[in-house]
């Protein structure tokens, strides 16, 4: 297909040379490993095509002329190896190709192992330089076997059926009908003696299918004819090199569709050309550039009425104008390179679940950032395998609940605004509402009041949830959940959203929405410090302005700023104090930008919010990477040079110190909530009686963790935390963990060293008056409060830290306890 | 015999010399764009006709006091490490110089570590001493860490 003349996703194998300029044996293989994981890649998604409609001479062409080309390849080489295997597959492709073989799915799997034997050989060489050692006789043999064992005399291979469906013009589509798997298992060398198949396999070598491998297209268009679709063959490529509409959309039959087919669908359609990314890098840098210059142009322009220059100028800013739009384009890929791999994926899927299923590719066409692109394929393979997996009921079952035997996973992509839309979609069982509102609660995830008044959507959202898909087998109770929320993190780092919609019986449809680029992003231009800063528009949820006559107000807890907002309390970051360029900024700050990443929020504080750009992303010298807090610069339209935000690094920085004003400003806290403020509390359960409570602000994290993480030596327990040991207490002492599954913890910090305490759910922060009424009857109990209407007890956060810090003594200088007695 | 050409300037009085084949273009660093949280080597970033420079202060790199209030307006000189353009901020760009790699002598030893590392050599000119630095570790992060 396409992909193998557009420049590729993978940069690693590209060397900037030529065959034709003298170079390296290596340099030469580096090439061959690139053109052939593209070629490769090709071959899989056409033979499972070709199993699903052997009578699709084309697509028998192509597999034949890569396989032959890799042969030939590895010949010149010398990968003696290599050219083995190839050769065989290619023998057994042309016994096809003479239609003296009836193509079955157990032949099929053949030559599908064979490519995975290609590929494995090909990893060692890529990692060695060298073909790795290894004896592929047991696949040739089968090979040979299957190319010369089974002489079926020449008869139509069966029909196999091809779903109806409304075909869309513009959008070209790939239909992947797969049949029963019969005989799926590759052939047992033994059949036949070895000396036979050598025998057989010298006679067989005809060399007459290897010295032209082009197709007669009159003829064959003939036979084809009966056949023909009833459009151009919708190919993958077709929308990489011709625009789609370009092609005609009423059937053209014989003669006119071979010729077609060959002038759009054929490989061999050289429209494109490599070019290294660092020439496109370096095209993009030269056209910024440009861009600024007409700015300044512009400009001076503007400032003078007589100019006689007004009119080629404008047509010069025009043309800059496309320029870049061109330039950016070389950048953009179709998504259609990030499915390749999906159609023997799902082939593979079904023949070892079972499971009859269909892959329905639309939109392969919608472009999007090579970068992007990149970034988005894994999550989107796990999707794919999760829905044909999970999603899909088994073929039985399907056709008893009168559903069509085929299923179905589909995906489609196009563009909406700056952003591509993916949608992974299957006509599944849907997702088990009850199972996952159990799991939610029994993670501690919500408690069982909130997930009761939770619609079903919001329900489902939880399986993106982190901590959810870990825990237990979910997937076989709900049928989803493994790395969702992996999934959701990676997406949500490219500045994109997923969400999903599923309908018990019928079906899930997760969506994805992802910028087309990463290159360039909107931003907004802040001031702070007397200084602009850009912050990438994606991880902004709103603006609220602030001030003295605003709305809303600053508020500062134990030093640390948090705005209220819709009753929620935002922990607050001063972006100039952040970055040391003034010390407080409360008084004049006026806007709180509300930032999102990932599970956390918090707001960054700013002077100014001056405009929103769109920036061109450059990364930064590597003189000033240890800055972490800074994701690169850009050169804004005025030619000043900002350097763009990480809101990912910054919140981590305002996490610690969020940490470090908990540790010195406890004991104020206390004082000012028996004043009678409203404190934001922490209420979990533990060792069974009452709820207990913890003033949030004295909890450095929560923390759920797998209990078998947990280190136990001689009756005490601890963690592996930040690479320090931390000790863990327990709440009620005769309590134990809990044995399997997840332990949630609250983290506490003291004086330079962290405890955690193990409780058994956590169930609510809530936010209430303090008023401590009952004196304890135990240690680490400072009494019992009501806590919105119910009766808890509030822990003694000073108890625990002591004895934390006895922990620690006693591990570090056993002869610390008695300091440690005196201060308690 | 051979013969190399040399791109001289002054930080701080002292006579520098760098490899000319090395120097892009020397600019006068203006628009500089400061980053927060960085080493004081770095000036900050300024945009060099469409290409994000950052410039590092010579001065500061060579343990050089400031730069006298009224000095005239310093200079930079474009160069390029590990792919990344840097403009190394100086006091004044003096003539190009063709020197002879006979007059060339390794670094004598007493030079404090700051200097011992980027500086390739010494070249004897009949009024005072040209030192040749070395852009690479000049500008290189790990050789500014260790410094």
């Amino acid at each position: 297909m396409m992909g193998g003349q557009r420049s590729d996703p993978r940069p690693r194998f590209r060397v900037g040379h030529s065959v034709l300029t003298g170079c390296k044996v290596d340099d030469l293989i580096a090439e061959f490993l690139t053109e052939t994981a593209e070629s490769l890649e090709v071959v899989d998604s056409e033979l499972v095509k070709f199993e699903a409609n052997p009578n699709e001479r084309k697509t028998l062409d192509n597999i034949f002329r890569l396989v032959h080309t890799i042969k030939g390849t590895c010949g010149f080489l010398g990968l003696g190896r290599l050219e083995a295997v190839a050769h065989a597959g290619e023998t057994l492709l042309g016994r096809f190709r003479d239609g003296k073989l009836e193509v079955t799915p157990t032949a099929v799997t053949l030559v599908l192992h064979s490519i995975d034997r290609i590929k494995l050989i090909l990893n060692g060489l890529e990692q060695t330089g060298n073909e790795p050692d290894g004896d592929d006789q047991d696949l040739i043999s089968q090979l040979e076997a299957m190319a010369e064992g089974r002489e079926v005399a020449i008869e139509t291979v069966q029909a196999v059926q091809v779903p109806d469906r409304p075909i869309n013009a513009d959008i070209p589509e790939v239909v992947i009908a797969e049949t029963k798997p019969e005989l799926d298992r590759p052939l047992r060398p033994g059949e036949v003696s070895l000396d036979e198949l050598e025998a057989a396999f010298l006679a067989a070598e005809a060399p007459d299918w290897m010295s032209d491998p082009e197709p007669e297209p009159a003829v064959e268009a003939q036979a084809e004819a009966p056949k023909a679709e009833a459009k151009p063959e919708p190919k993958v490529e077709v929308p990489v090199t011709a625009a789609p509409k370009a092609e005609p959309v009423e059937a053209p039959s014989g003669a006119l569709a071979a010729a077609l087919g060959e002038e759009n669908g054929g490989i061999a359609t050289t429209q494109s050309i490599r070019v290294s990314v660092d020439v496109l890098e370096g095209l993009m840098t030269l056209v910024s550039e440009m861009v600024l210059t007409r700015n300044q142009l512009l400009q001076i322009s503007r400032n003078r009425e007589d100019s006689a220059f007004a009119t080629p100028l404008q047509r010069l800013s025009t043309l800059t104008g496309e320029l870049q739009d061109s330039v950016m384009k070389t950048r953009m890929q179709p998504i259609g390179a990030a499915w390749k791999k999906l159609p023997r994926l799902v082939r593979d899927l079904s023949h070892e679940l079972g499971k009859k299923i269909d892959l329905i590719m639309e939109g392969e066409g919608t472009e999007l950032d090579r970068q992007v692109l990149e970034l988005i394929r894994d999550p989107l393979t796990h999707m794919v395998r999760n829905s044909a997996d999970h999603g899909l009921e088994p073929t039985e079952e399907r056709i008893a609940l009168g559903k069509p035997a085929n299923g179905q996973v589909k995906l489609a992509a196009f563009h909406e605004g700056g952003y591509i839309v993916i949608r992974i979609s299957d006509n599944g069982r849907g997702l088990n509402t009850a199972r996952i509102r159990e799991k939610i609660v029994e993670k501690g995830l919500a408690t069982r009041a909130e997930v009761e008044g939770m619609s079903d959507q919001q329900i489902h959202r939880y399986i993106f949830a982190p901590g959810f898909s870990t825990a237990a087998k979910v997937t076989n109770l709900s049928g989803r959940g493994v790395g969702m929320d992996v999934v959701r993190t990676n997406i949500e780092q490219i500045g994109g959203q997923i969400d999903l919609n599923s309908i018990a019986g019928q079906g899930t449809t997760f969506t994805i929405k992802i910028p087309l680029t990463l290159a360039i992003v909107s931003a907004l231009i802040v001031g702070a410090g007397g200084q602009k800063f850009a912050v990438p528009q994606t991880s902004v949820m709103e603006l609220v302005r602030t001030g003295t006559n605003a709305e809303h107000k600053i508020e500062k807890i134990n030093d640390a700023l948090v705005l209220r907002l819709r009753d929620k309390l935002l922990p607050l970051v001063q972006l100039g104090p952040t970055l040391q360029l003034e010390t407080a900024t409360e008084e004049n700050a006026t806007f709180v930008m509300v930032i999102q990443v990932g599970e956390r929020r918090y707001g960054l504080v700013v002077n100014d919010v001056l405009d929103t750009e769109e920036i061109v992303v450059k990364p930064l010298a590597s003189i000033l990477r240890d800055v972490d807090l800074f994701s690169g610069a850009t050169i804004l339209g005025d030619g000043s040079v900002v350097l763009i935000l990480d809101p990912n690094a910054l919140s981590e920085r305002a996490g610690n110190m969020l940490e470090e004003k908990v540790e010195d400003g406890a004991e104020d806290a206390i004082a000012e909530s028996a004043l009678g403020q409203k404190v934001a509390m922490l209420l979990f359960r533990a060792g069974g009686g009452a709820p207990k409570a913890v003033e949030l602000e004295h909890i450095t994290r929560l923390e759920h963790i797998e209990s078998d993480k947990i280190e136990r030596m001689d009756g005490r327990a601890a963690l592996q935390y930040r690479g320090k040991l931390m000790p863990i207490l327990n709440v009620a002492d005769a309590y134990g963990f809990k044995e399997q599954d997840i332990q949630p913890l609250l983290v506490f910090t003291g004086e330079g060293y962290a405890m955690a305490l193990a409780v058994d759910e956590i169930v609510d922060v809530v936010e209430d008056f303090l008023n401590i009424e009952l004196s304890p009857d135990r240690p680490g109990v400072r009494g019992t409060a009501v806590i919105t209407g119910r009766a808890c007890e509030i822990l003694d956060v000073d108890h625990y830290l002591l004895r934390g810090l006895a922990e620690h003594a006693r591990r570090q200088h056993p002869s610390a306890q008695d300091l440690i007695t005196e201060a308690a | 015999m051979s013969i190399r050409d040399y791109v001289t300037l002054r930080v701080g009085g002292q006579l520098f010399g760098v490899d000319a084949a090395r120097v892009h273009d020397v600019f006068h660093p203006r628009g500089l764009t400061p980053v927060p949280l960085s080493r004081t080597e770095i000036a900050g970033v300024l945009n060099l006709r469409g290409r994000i420079v950052t410039a590092v202060c010579a001065r500061r790199r060579l343990g050089l006091g400031p730069r006298p209030a009224d000095a005239p307006e310093p200079l930079a000189i474009g160069l390029e490490v590990h792919g990344d353009s840097y403009g190394l901020v100086i006091d004044s760009v003096d003539e190009v110089l063709k020197l002879d790699d006979e007059k060339f002598h390794a670094p004598p030893g007493n030079l404090p570590p700051r200097w011992a590392e980027i500086i390739v050599g010494v070249y004897q000119l009949e009024k005072e001493l040209l030192i040749v630095l070395d852009p690479h570790t000049l500008l290189d992060a790990a050789h500014l860490k260790a410094a």
